[in-house]
């Protein structure tokens, strides 16, 4: 029944078989770093590394304060499963290890190790390259991935190695390598693919003898067609055309988005609640294929990323090789911005970017842009929210399928519980519906606090089921105490009284016999002899 | 005769019935009261007595048993109170006191002489200590009901304000326009509530 439905739909193609549905097309003005080369960044006076830069468990300091490290030496383990380890950027001592704003909405800090460079810029070579990866094992390789802190590169820093193995239930049988980046002013996947074209696919070719896989794509959306042809020679140089090649998809957002990836490129639609694996699909970033290369066939950990720095505030706006660490107030002087005042930094694309409060920020594993715009500009793009007028546009460019009107008006009434029911949780947080909504409403910001919401309340309900069985717990053991108490004084009760009663009787029995010894006199024997004889004589009479 | 007929058959009827009812109430009877479970689940388990019960479970006995007010539960706050009154079917009623920050209790160690009175009133028993020995709280625990204040003979006993956690911060609501004119609307909507209680 299903089956025939499916075939229905297929010849009907309401499921669509290409594309996603949804979505918006950005101008290609934005992206004025393109073809920009990639520069490396100078070495700042301070690297901070936060112990966590990914999805997942934090890491723990595994060095001391006045210790001298290298670059690439582990200074954070994992703690857990989901953990990927922290690497010195440089050589030098490390100052101290303490609290330090992280690039975050909130402003908030975390532990962070702070490590001051001595320039020498001395390598660690623990990890020895491993270039002839075909003859090594895929555990071996997914331990070396771990051991070299790599994390999605994307934005979205899930942890690499979990994803790099294959599944007994579902087999991966194609990697798909995201070089979409979609998002306006962000060129550094660019730029990573025409300059690095060898390592990326290098690191393709890895994860495909990881997984087992017999397909590899590399997506390129038609605004980098250069990068595309670049992609396209380096392949065939390499002799690897046979099992990767390249798919160009019209320009896009959120065509980078994990999901509608693999719906623009297989047709199917991963399910909600369900993952990319599920669809036998692997997708990683090309600044991940290319962090694996370095690992694997370098031996080099993760300490260094390309980023974009762009915006209408920045002089030389630039593709930089920036190591992790490096404080973004160093990095936009670098490209020229003197004054801090009236501008305002974005971490991320425009549309899913955060911003932030300070410029004292380290560069870290998520970074993929850093925009620096003027105060007035944002002013200017900045509107008072309006009443819905139900238009539907934000459904329309929806590429999660949801209804962002219903899911705001309900998460801003604090109805929770229907924001679910209306999948508040499958909202991608692209912001297409933000940004063509005519009354300005930040739907966006609103989902994201009914998802915090969500969170919190969930927390709440956790800690109060488990208050409720510490109480519960503790009035039983109480009540247990108060009986046993009850049991052992009824017991030493019964013993006393038992006590009691044996002294009684013994006195009794003394009393008896002291009483036998002072009564004890033939004529009253005698006197009561014969009346126990008088008793029984009638019973001998009756038989 | 006739009119025999008709007795006969309802005198049939409900004994049949009867006999069903009998049954029922035994073989599905349920323990407890219900309503009491629904609205304990609700409650936030601080223990506190705030509400002027021994606990939470007294409290949502009280108002599912005997329709006391669902406005008591301090901790609980305006949310808590929303869905006890919807589970109720009673008109929310505003609370009384003000909401706090939530606040966890911080033993001042020096000056702890170990009487162990507070690990005695602990509701949530997450108070370690000895007798003569320094106590101190598990704050992950702690409900922060307060009523370990009481019993120190010493009052080394601080209400400190949980920090906020990176990993739990979420994000605000909109601070636009029409998010503070609706904020506004609510305050006058909750006032209105105060208003019909008075």
């Amino acid at each position: 029944m299903l089956n025939i439905w499916h075939k229905i739909q297929q010849s009907l193609s309401l499921g669509s078989a290409q594309g996603f549905t949804g979505g918006i097309v950005h101008g290609n003005q934005y992206k004025i770093t393109a073809g920009h080369p990639i520069v490396a960044c100078a070495l700042p006076e301070l690297f901070i590394h936060p112990i966590k830069q990914h999805i997942g468990e934090p890491c723990e300091p595994i060095v001391e304060v006045g210790e001298r490290v290298l670059r690439g030496q582990m200074i954070a383990k994992p703690q857990g499963y989901l953990s990927v380890p922290v690497h010195a950027s440089t050589s030098g001592t490390v100052t101290c290890i303490e609290e330090h704003t992280i690039p975050h909405p909130s402003g908030l800090g975390m532990i962070s190790i702070h490590i001051k460079p001595d320039g020498m810029d001395e390598t660690d070579e623990s990890l020895h390259p491993l270039p002839n990866y075909r003859s090594v094992d895929a555990t071996e390789l997914r331990e070396r991935v771990r051991d070299a802190g790599v994390a999605g590169l994307g934005g979205a820093v899930f942890p690499t190695f979990i994803k790099l193995v294959q599944d007994q239930q579902n087999q991966i049988d194609t990697v798909l390598l995201n070089g979409i980046e979609c998002e306006p002013w962000l060129t550094c996947d660019h730029q990573l693919m025409l300059e690095k074209a060898h390592e990326i696919i290098s690191g393709l070719d890895i994860i495909l003898h990881m997984v087992e896989a017999d397909k590899g794509i590399i997506v390129i959306e038609d605004n980098k067609l250069d990068a595309a042809d670049v992609m396209k020679q380096t392949l065939s140089d390499m002799g690897l055309t046979d099992s990767i090649y390249v798919q160009v998809l019209p320009t896009r957002y959120p065509q980078g988005g994990e999901r509608q990836l693999i719906q623009a490129v297989t047709g199917k639609e991963v399910p909600a609640g369900g993952l990319p694996l599920h669809m036998g699909v692997l997708s990683l970033n090309v600044g991940t294929s290319k962090a694996v290369y370095d690992a694997v066939c370098l031996g080099e950990p993760l300490t260094e990323r390309i980023i974009t720095v762009s915006g209408d505030a920045v002089p030389k706006p630039a593709n930089m090789s920036v190591r992790l660490g490096t404080s973004m107030h160093f990095l936009l002087k670098q490209c020229g911005v003197e004054h801090f005042d009236g501008i305002k930094i974005m971490h991320g694309g425009p549309m899913m970017g955060e911003l932030l409060n300070q410029d004292d920020v380290p560069v870290v594993k998520g970074s993929n842009g850093i925009l620096a715009m003027n105060q007035q500009t944002i002013m200017r793009a900045h509107h008072q929210e309006e009443p819905c007028i139900r238009c539907g546009d934000c459904g329309d460019v929806c590429p999660a399928g949801l209804m962002p009107n219903l899911l705001a008006a309900h998460c801003k009434e604090n109805q929770f519980e229907r924001a679910e029911d209306y999948s508040l949780f499958d909202c991608i947080e692209c912001g297409a519906c933000s940004y063509v909504c005519p009354s300005h409403i930040p739907l966006v910001h609103y989902f994201r606090y009914g998802k915090g919401q969500v969170a919190q309340i969930q927390r709440e309900k956790t800690f109060a089921e488990e208050s409720r069985q510490r109480s519960e717990k503790r009035d039983a053991r109480l009540a247990k105490e108060l009986a046993d108490k009850e049991e052992k004084r009824r017991v030493a009760k019964a013993k006393k009284e038992a006590r009691a009663k044996a002294l009684a009787e013994k006195e009794a029995a003394e009393k008896v016999v002291v009483d036998k010894d002072n009564v004890e006199q033939p004529d009253v024997e005698q006197t009561d002899k014969p009346e126990v004889k008088v008793d029984e004589k009638p019973a001998e009479d009756k038989a | 005769m006739d009119f025999l007929y008709p007795v006969l058959i309802f005198a049939t009827l409900a004994l049949i019935i009867g006999t069903g009812l009998a049954f029922a109430s035994r073989y599905f009877y349920v323990e407890g009261d219900p309503l009491a479970d629904k609205v304990d689940a609700l409650l936030p388990q601080t223990q506190c007595g705030q509400c002027g019960y021994p606990g939470c479970r007294p409290y949502a006995d009280a108002v599912a048993g005997s329709g006391v007010a669902v406005n008591h539960c301090v901790p609980g706050g305006e949310r808590t109170m929303l869905a006890i009154a919807d589970i109720m079917g009673v008109e929310p009623k505003a609370i009384e006191e003000e909401e706090t920050a939530p606040v966890v209790a911080y033993i001042r160690e020096d000056e702890c002489i170990g009487c162990t009175l507070c690990i005695k009133a602990c509701p949530v028993d997450c108070i370690i200590g000895a007798p003569k020995q320094y106590h101190t709280i598990v704050t992950d625990h702690c409900t922060g009901c307060t009523l370990c204040l009481e019993p120190c003979p010493v009052d080394c006993i601080d209400m400190v304000e949980t920090p906020e956690l990176l990993e739990h911060w979420s994000w605000p609501v909109p601070g636009t326009k029409r998010a503070v004119k609706a904020e506004k609307r609510k305050a006058q909507h909750d006032g209105k509530i105060e208003g019909t209680d008075a």
